[in-house]
């Protein structure tokens, strides 16, 4: 695995600098849809310039380059210490390069050491699977749209909200109509119904390694995934909140069990700059193939 | 297309209304989290920060220094700004600020200060790092770094045609008001 440094700078910078194409298609054709002459398209129309400038200048689409959380797919008996470690000195490299903020604090002191390194940072998660190959997706996620994420617990009696699907969307839309402007619209929603507070959180985020054209494998969920997105762009929030036809680009759906008492739904919003990049490894550490 | 030129005077604040669009060139020093705790707690500005007529920037920017030792900004877009609602109006006071940059909107509150003394909510677009990072033309200093680390730290940018929509003028108007009590009303209907 030599040549796993220089392979996982190459994906912590293009995760940084270029948005991918699912996500971009969703842009593009939002511009298009918004009337002309509003400020919802002057929005738009900033957006899709500051996309192609990040590329081309290689610096990052967003000042706010985010939690960094990668997800590792590998065999048995892979080195988990020796891959985090390796993370771990990409992470401080690419920051010091200027891909990646100074962007780590330390809760109690408030003190930024400038490495992005620390408790919780960067944050992996591996998945063993039965088969040689590895693969490494990595999601930066910047903190305005995390501050707008939500957890509600069913019923919710302000919002009329049972515990079954209507009730899911009803908590849903509220998220929606409360994270407006905030969150950095046009957004992606990535949803769990189900778990504990901690397992719905991260399912929840886990949905955007799903590409936005893709269709959930449950019927019924399909059904809301659409619905929630076809009514969000209903509301007039807008790409801002500064009103205006996109409010979404997409929603993503994933259950888990719960306990009889629990019912969750735990919502995460991405922002426009949707910043997901994944790689498949050869033997020696290099790229093989960009997965998205 | 209105233009802001820093120092920004009273009458030309007063002049905008929600859903202008402004370009602003002159001189913006950054503040978000830590320098508005700092300010509320009674600390003072360090010499060489006025923001009397000026405007201030919610950014937590990507800077790093080029090969001749010079600052350069590579990305800063706004942060967002209700965050600053339990402090904003007495900054807006206290320094005379003409000007907020950020996203997302402020409160009641910082309406009320805008109102009272002639400042303006400029909304700039999130996430535009690069677009917003190329109308800063230089970055002469920084201050507080050592306190606050980069991204909290303040931040002087010289700007050209830096581009943000008035979102909350200085006549009691706010978009995000108006957007907000809409999409409300709209999302009854489909529930």
């Amino acid at each position: 695995m030599k040549l796993l440094p220089d392979s996982l700078l190459e994906l912590v910078r293009r995760t940084s600098v270029e948005i991918p194409d699912d996500v971009h298609r969703a842009i593009v054709d939002s511009l298009e849809r918004e009337k002309k002459g509003t400020i919802a398209e002057s929005a738009m129309k900033i957006i899709d310039q500051n996309i192609a400038l990040a590329k081309n200048k290689s610096q990052p689409i967003c000042q706010d380059t985010g939690s960094i959380i990668f997800y590792i797919d590998c065999p048995v008996g892979f080195d988990q210490p020796g891959f985090e470690e390796t993370a771990r000195q990409a992470v401080k490299f690419a920051t010091g390069k200027g891909f990646l903020r100074q962007n780590s604090v330390d809760s109690i002191t408030g003190k930024n050491d400038g490495t992005n390194l620390g408790p919780g940072s960067p944050a992996l998660h591996f998945h063993q699977h039965r088969s040689p190959e590895v693969m490494v997706r990595l999601v930066l996620k910047g903190g305005g749209c995390e501050n707008v994420g939500a957890q509600y617990s069913l019923p919710n009696e302000k919002l009329k909200a049972s515990r079954d699907l209507d009730g899911c969307r009803k908590v849903i839309l509220d998220a929606v109509l409360q994270a407006q402007g905030k969150g950095c619209g046009p957004g992606v929603l990535g949803i769990c119904i189900g778990g504990d507070r901690a397992a719905g959180y991260e399912l929840s985020k886990q949905q955007f390694l799903r590409k936005l054209d893709d269709h959930n494998a449950n019927p019924e969920l399909e059904k809301l995934e659409r619905d929630i997105v076809a009514t969000s762009n209903k509301l007039g929030i807008g790409p801002m909140g500064f009103g205006g036809r996109t409010t979404l680009l997409g929603a993503k759906i994933g259950v888990l069990n719960r306990l009889p008492a629990s019912y969750f739904v735990s919502i995460s919003y991405m922002c426009w700059a949707y910043r997901r990049q994944g790689v498949a490894l050869g033997p020696d550490g290099e790229i093989q193939k960009w997965l998205y | 297309m209105t233009t802001l030129t820093t120092p920004v005077s009273e009458a030309a604040t007063r002049a905008l209304k929600v859903g202008d669009e402004v370009t602003i060139t002159g001189t913006l020093f950054t503040g978000r989290d830590a320098v508005h705790k700092f300010l509320h707690d009674g600390g003072r500005l360090p010499p060489g920060v006025n923001l009397k007529g000026g405007i201030l920037y919610h950014c937590g920017p990507v800077v790093i220094k080029d090969g001749q030792g010079n600052w350069k900004c590579v990305a800063a877009g706004p942060t967002t700004s209700i965050r600053e609602e339990p402090y904003q109006a007495q900054v807006i006071r206290d320094l005379g600020l003409r000007g907020v940059i950020g996203k997302g909107g402020m409160g009641d509150r910082t309406m009320a200060a805008c109102k009272e003394y002639g400042c303006a909510y400029l909304h700039a677009v999130g996430g535009a790092a690069q677009v917003l990072a190329e109308c800063i033309k230089s970055v002469p200093n920084v201050y507080m770094m050592e306190e606050f680390g980069a991204p909290e730290a303040i931040w002087q940018f010289e700007v050209a045609g830096f581009p943000a929509i008035v979102t909350i003028d200085a006549n009691g108007n706010s978009l995000h008001k108006e957007i907000f009590a809409a999409s409300q009303a709209e999302l009854a209907k489909y529930i």
